[in-house]
């Protein structure tokens, strides 16, 4: 990897009628690597993603790629590959013709295009399924033709706009680890845009987490994870997200403050010798460990992760501890305080 | 097998016989049995006076064949159909691919081209009469100001059929454009994204994306501007009564003419009878072909 970024969005922004779509976007994408745009619905994840792809002109900042200015590019220009949500296969052409459709607009002779049809049809295990409409599909072999179909090209760039979204809990697991993999067989630079926080933590390299228009922060999965930046970073990743504990609940603490915990750093104490006292709200059984949801009048999102089946009655009260290691200090606005933990 | 499941099946066959009852029973009543009758008639003599009706087998088709009228009237209609259907369907297409993009003014655009859609026959015939009428029209009038010699557009032999196919082709065009813009409202947006990322011209993606999904719209479009080929009658009623001398003669108002105006039933039964059948024939070579070069989502 090279320090000039291979991708770079600066000060991007772009609004809907005065509405705002996204702002003040600054991202840096090394070649190679695998980038996920995270957030909720409406964060504006998708709206970036496409205007990489130059679908979306932005009203103000720059795009890069390459190291080229391709602000103002049409997509055909940009070099890349997407895979769209929907994946947009082309439904009264086959398999075959789906994937070597871009290689044909582009006048790639026919012997090249039968090799290259060859070869992505071999890496996405579609070899048989050629002459197929892709309604004859099932949801998971359409996703891989149109991972097919991007790859196919051999662009450096390859967006992907949420490709699993449709696809059942199990398929999604398995397809999560294809992508990975392609990803790094191919060393083609991937952005990645999803709402769900495990595809994003468990592909990604460096995650984006977006909110409202605005990037809240980027790092690789584990800064996410063990640094939030602020109080919806930590309420948003890990699963179960952070719990937030107003500085009231606790000694030692300046007013306004809140600190966070997560489920693995809280221990049960003896009767009277926690540092919180909690009703428990409901037992959830996970299969190796059961969670368990506690209620504080200070506290939000609190539980605490109890190795095997161990349901506790709900209405009882219990203690709580844990140490100040684990908290993460928040400050009034929400903001990550330095120096502690 | 159990008496219960027999049952069962039994419930099942008289409710797949009470959903088909009313269209059976409508179609019938207003189409087999008038078919059949029709087709009954065809093979009788004309009754008169004298000559009491009797069988005659195909005298009243072989008599149509020797008719030089009807040869007038099948060549007619044949140039009318051959040059209605391909121009009136390719301007729908046209400007519905217009009136599908991000232009400016869109629905007033969509309203203008259904307006004459909307318009009774007869009163959009009335138009068209003032449109053609020499001296006094709007063609003769605009003719004039460039010096161009009066033409009697409905009143001379080798205009009049022209004439006519351009009015249909101004009232069909509209109509079928409202097909084809509901079937584009269809195509996914994404579909067109995903061309752009190729780099796919706008002609390409019309070419290899858009015309082969509106091919059910195309096929459904086309059988029913070939079935209104043989059904105009009602333009020809005010714009100039199939003359001059059977040059704008269709074959419906020759049908038309041969019962109520000759008084020749039979003759008229046989005529609707060959219409029938070439029509039937042509929808179903249309349907069966076409159908399996046709992609339905």
């Amino acid at each position: 990897m090279t320090n000039i970024p291979f991708v770079e969005i600066k000060e991007v922004a772009k609004r809907w009628n005065g509405q705002l779509g996204v702002e003040g976007i600054n991202l840096k994408i090394p070649e190679g690597s695998f980038t996920a745009l995270l957030g909720p619905s409406g964060c504006g994840k998708s709206t970036t993603l496409r205007l990489l792809a130059g679908l979306e002109l932005p009203d103000e900042g720059k795009v890069y790629i390459d190291g080229k200015d391709v602000t103002t590019s049409a997509a055909s220009d940009r070099n890349l590959s997407m895979v769209f949500q929907s994946y947009a296969l082309f439904p009264h052409l086959s398999v075959a013709e789906n994937v070597v459709f871009g290689l044909k607009v582009r006048r790639v002779p026919k012997k090249e295009r039968q090799e290259k049809l060859r070869r992505a049809l071999d890496i996405t295990g579609l070899i048989g399924f050629e002459y197929r409409k892709p309604g004859e599909l099932s949801g998971g072999q359409r996703q891989r033709v149109a991972l097919a179909r991007a790859i196919v090209a051999g662009q450096r760039l390859c967006l992907m706009d949420e490709p699993l979204s449709n696809l059942d809990a199990k398929l999604r697991n398995s397809v999560r680890k294809d992508i990975k993999k392609l990803q790094r067989d191919l060393g083609i630079t991937v952005v990645y845009v999803t709402h769900d926080q495990t595809e994003a933590m468990s592909m990604a390299d460096t995650v984006v987490l977006m909110k409202d228009g605005h990037i809240q922060q980027v790092g690789p999965p584990e800064d996410l994870y063990n640094k939030p930046n602020n109080t919806f970073v930590a309420e948003f990743v890990g699963s179960p997200p952070m719990a937030l504990i107003s500085a009231d609940g606790l000694a030692g603490f300046t007013e306004g403050q809140k600190l966070g915990i997560r489920a693995e750093n809280i221990q049960i104490a003896l009767k009277g010798e926690g540092r919180l006292t909690c009703t428990i709200t409901e037992s959830e059984f996970l299969g190796s460990e059961t969670l368990i949801g506690l209620d504080h009048k200070h506290a939000t999102g609190l539980c605490i992760l109890k190795s095997g089946m161990a349901l506790m009655p709900e209405g009882e009260t219990i203690d709580i501890t844990f140490t100040d290691d684990h908290l993460h200090v928040f400050d009034a606005a929400g903001n990550r305080m330095a120096a502690q933990a | 097998m159990s008496a219960h499941v027999n049952l069962e099946r039994r419930r099942q066959a008289i409710y797949g016989w009470l959903l088909l009852l009313p269209a059976l029973l409508l179609l019938s009543i207003f189409a087999f049995y008038p078919t059949m009758a029709t087709l009954w008639s065809s093979l009788f003599s004309r009754g008169t006076r004298r000559n009491p009706v009797e069988y005659i087998g195909t005298g009243n088709y072989s008599e149509l064949f020797a008719d030089p009228t009807f040869w007038i009237v099948v060549k007619n209609n044949l140039l009318y159909a051959g040059v209605t259907i391909p121009v009136s369907i390719g301007i729908a297409l046209a400007m519905a691919l217009w009136a599908n993009g991000k232009i400016r003014a869109r629905s007033f655009v969509r309203t203008a081209y259904f307006t004459p859609t909307v318009l009774p026959m007869i009163a959009a015939a009335n138009l068209w009469l003032f449109f053609y009428t020499p001296g006094l029209g709007v063609l003769d009038q605009i003719g004039s100001v460039f010096g161009l010699p009066s033409v009697n557009w409905l009143g001379q032999p080798e205009t009049a059929l022209w004439a006519i196919i351009i009015v249909t082709i101004w009232k069909e065009a509209g109509f079928f454009m409202i097909f084809y813009l509901a079937a584009l409202q269809t195509i996914p947006e994404d579909l067109k994204e995903a061309a752009d990322i190729e780099g796919t011209s706008r002609w390409t993606y019309t070419r290899r994306i858009v015309l082969p999904l509106l091919m059910p719209t195309t096929l459904f479009i086309a059988v029913n501007a070939l079935i209104n080929s043989v059904k105009l009658i009602d333009h020809l009623f005010i714009l100039t009564k199939g003359g001059p001398s059977d040059a704008s003669k269709l074959l419906l108002y020759y049908i038309w003419e041969m019962a109520f105006a000759f008084f020749d039933s039979p003759q008229a039964a046989a005529m609707t009878i060959l219409v029938i059948g070439v029509l039937a024939i042509v929808a179903a070579v249309q349907f069966l072909y076409l159908d399996k070069r046709t992609h339905y989502q």
